[in-house]
């Protein structure tokens, strides 16, 4: 029962991450028309902002301890973070801990930029050529952006860790009685995932602005022919995308240590989720990234393997073969998307 | 002219004289090359092909800085290194055999079929008389196989598998690096010590010829401690998140974790390892224990806090207090501003081995090498008394047991040496049933 409840909450967690990409990457299908393939680049940039922030917090200066050497037999030169100079050890260190949550600030606005210049500089191009072309220059786009990440970062994961308050266990089966200890920051991301969730969806809900882009994703022409620019609204919303691939990365730096290609690892599953879930649907990508999610935490049981072998690994393909046979357009799919 | 004025005689001249034009070139070059790409001129050419690209492609850069440092030292640039602590004394900072070393690196992205199109390349068009590299068994083991079949002599750098030596060695292939069952030897001792003989151990496996002969190599030594094995699974390369195999640890009854995941995966399955709290459980009475059978320094600076107290084996370490490592750690350290890494170490050493060996031979020829290498016993290259064993191209050394510093001071601080695990420990016959199942076959020349 342990195991089971705990790869319940793995599959939440996991399905939180697929959700959230697969949730940028149909937003910008939905409006644009453009298959992404480098949004797992950007997933990937989200988590370098939080080493970047870390990074930043820690430039420090050096100063010389006579009593100890380092390995060339010099005398050592200790480090000390600047902001532990500038606002006080506490603080300082404080900030250092908090280098992740603090990132989000940074990467709203690096991702928004970045998701503009994506859109503007290339992908704009691309628009009325064939689905292969633009997922031969998304892909070519999202090797480019990780070998710069590589270049300037290196190969090796880098370890970024969630706030001390934060990284310690709790346990989720206290309310039955249980004693299942779960991480702490898993679960911080399964629910800032559904607040950033939330927020997608009340912002296209709610707001006049996402009023207009569900009419553009509707009927781009008839809103066009009302006199809005809805070129420069999708724009945006290819920018929102990008921010919500970037907070997807960001707050999962600590679960999995950031390395360049990190977002290849996610794109093709996430992929398979916007499929599953139906092009150009919302609700259904985030319901088949939560349900994949889940399924894939319940196939790496070693009970389940002991019947199927290696079911663990194809379990996603299987499943999106299962619903593509019985539900062509996904779970929620339209028709008439992706349809000739 | 048309067909009818050919005549059978006219037919039979024409293919004769067709059949020895093509055949020229094969005359010339066979009768003028005794072995693969015979080195005529002033200078001689070395191949690397390490990860230049791809998880493991840090691990590939220090392989080539320390190269590219071998190589200097070879023809007498720099301070030296260890050509003067080198027990061989035949290397004298003049080149091999008197001719300019050079090189050319090719990049393996730690795919095998890559790894061979690239060795293939740097034999067939650059020349090179000798391939070294890789951060993989698997790669190792295809780019062995290659160098076999072309001719030229394959020094092999970080590969661990047993394999390697064992069911896929070959003639002209050599390894300095330990192997999987060494570290289940080193470690064995250590651990009865540290944890006692009464454990439950789970091992989480990266699902290739590596893990699997490391999996096997520990299990057998923990369980010959009187360790229980509760469950080996395997996963795939690159999984990333491993929380879906760490979750039913928590439930089997297991009080220790082996990883046996390299690069990436081992800094990603030990930190969700530790995320998931398993370091502060208590299990059968006991306190829950991870263990990483081989390590390496770029893997525990990517892991941080996460390896304190964590054991592990390694080959060799900047820390070692010899003259040789002293002169390496030194040279290396004054070039590139960081200590040299285990597979540094073992690019270096090869390097220098095979220029000994060709020095000592008199002749380039795979043939002379293999025979200069094959039971030739040295010193001073890092880690005390070394044999090269001929019966199956493999190193035997101390072994290092080593522990995550519970206190690091610095960013390469993140080890600390437990033991030196005598060579007498870990060493094992050649046909052992670990690293049986091939043949050593005779050395290939080539040409």
């Amino acid at each position: 029962m342990d195991a089971i409840i705990l790869q319940l909450f793995n599959g939440l967690e996991k399905g939180s991450a697929y959700a959230l990409i697969a949730l940028g990457l149909t937003l910008i299908f939905g409006t644009l028309g453009v298959v992404n393939f480098a949004h797992g680049a950007l997933f990937m940039i989200g988590a370098f902002c939080a080493v970047t922030l870390s990074r930043i917090f820690q430039i420090s200066f050096l100063t010389e301890d006579p009593t100890q050497t380092d390995f060339l037999g010099n005398p050592l030169q200790v480090e000390t973070p600047y902001v532990e100079k500038w606002f006080g050890a506490d603080a300082g260190a404080w900030m250092i801990d908090y280098s992740v949550p603090l990132s989000i600030l940074l990467t709203i606005p690096v991702m928004l930029l970045v998701g503009y210049v994506m859109e503007r500089g290339l992908i704009k191009h691309f628009y009325k050529r064939p689905h292969a072309d633009q997922i031969l220059v998304t892909f070519g786009l999202a090797i480019v952006l990780q070998e710069v990440v590589r270049y300037f970062y290196g190969a090796n994961p880098i370890q970024t860790t969630s706030p001390s308050d934060y990284s310690g266990t709790v346990n989720i089966g206290a309310m039955f009685g249980m004693q299942i200890f779960y991480p702490v920051w898993r679960l911080v991301y399964f629910f800032f995932s559904a607040i950033v969730i939330g927020g997608v969806f009340a912002f296209l809900q709610f707001t006049t602005f996402g009023m207009v882009v569900r009419a553009g994703m509707a009927d781009r022409e008839t809103v066009g022919l009302l006199g809005i620019d809805i070129d420069k609204r999708f724009t945006l919303m290819f920018g929102i995308a990008a921010s919500v691939a970037g907070l997807a990365g960001v707050m999962y730096a600590p679960i999995l240590s950031p390395n360049y290609h990190m977002g290849m690892d996610f794109l093709v599953l996430s992929f398979v989720v916007v499929v599953v879930g139906g092009m150009g649907s919302l609700p259904g990508a985030v319901a088949a990234g939560f349900l994949l999610g889940i399924l894939q935490s319940f196939a790496s049981l070693n009970e389940v393997k002991a019947i199927i072998p290696g079911i663990d690994q194809i379990i996603i393909y299987v499943v999106a073969i299962v619903i593509l046979l019985t539900r062509p357009r996904g779970l929620l799919g339209r028709r008439g998307v992706m349809e000739e | 002219m048309s067909i009818k004025n050919i005549s059978r005689r006219g037919l039979l001249r024409t293919g004769a004289v067709t059949a020895g034009g093509l055949a020229l070139p094969t005359i010339f070059t066979s009768s003028a090359s005794a072995y693969t790409n015979e080195p005529t001129g002033s200078s001689v050419k070395l191949g690397f092909n390490v990860p230049q690209t791809g998880p493991y492609a840090e691990e590939g850069l220090d392989e080539l800085r320390a190269f590219e440092l071998a190589v200097e030292h070879l023809n007498g640039e720099g301070d030296g290194g260890m050509l003067s602590t080198f027990s061989s004394k035949e290397l004298q900072g003049n080149g091999i055999l008197g001719k300019k070393v050079e090189f050319v690196t090719g990049d393996t992205q730690t795919k095998s079929d890559v790894a061979r199109t690239s060795a293939q390349s740097m034999i067939q068009k650059d020349g090179v008389v000798m391939v070294s590299g890789g951060s993989s068994s698997g790669v190792a083991v295809a780019v062995q196989g290659l160098c076999q079949e072309a001719g030229v002599i394959f020094m092999a750098a970080l590969t661990h598998s047993n394999d390697t030596t064992g069911k896929d060695k070959k003639a002209n292939g050599f390894r300095y690096f330990f192997n999987a069952y060494m570290s289940g030897a080193a470690l064995a001792p250590v651990l009865s010590n540290a944890y006692g003989n009464e454990r439950r151990a789970y091992h989480l496996t990266a699902d290739y010829t590596w893990g699997w002969t490391q999996e096997e190599s520990i299990k057998a030594s923990t369980e010959a401690l009187g360790w229980e094995t509760v469950e080996t699974v395997r996963t795939p390369v690159g999984a990333g998140d491993f929380s879906s195999y760490i979750a039913p640890v928590l439930n089997s009854g297991a009080d220790v974790l082996i990883l046996n995941h390299y690069g990436g995966d081992m800094v990603n399955s030990l930190t969700q390892a530790v995320q998931f709290g398993l370091r502060d459980k208590q299990v059968n009475g006991k306190n829950f224990e991870i263990i990483v059978p081989l390590y390496s320094e770029l893997m525990a600076e990517g892991a941080g806090s996460n390896i304190q107290g964590v054991y592990g084996s390694m080959n060799w370490n900047w820390q070692l207090q010899d003259p040789g490592t002293q002169a390496f750690v030194q040279s290396f350290g004054k070039k590139y501003g960081r200590p040299p890494s285990g597979s540094a170490h073992t690019s270096y050493v090869q390097t220098l081995l095979y220029a000994d060996a060709v020095t000592r031979a008199g002749t380039f020829n795979p043939c002379g090498v293999v025979e200069a290498l094959e039971d030739f016993e040295f010193d001073g290259l890092g880690i005390g008394n070394t044999y090269y064993r001929g019966a199956d191209h493999q190193c035997f050394k101390d072994v290092l047991v080593m522990k995550g510093a519970d206190n690091p001071t610095n960013q390469y601080d993140t080890l600390e040496i437990v033991e030196v695990t005598p060579r007498s420990q870990v060493e094992y016959e050649p046909d052992h049933p670990m690293f049986a199942g091939g043949e050593l076959g005779e050395c290939n020349p080539g040409a």
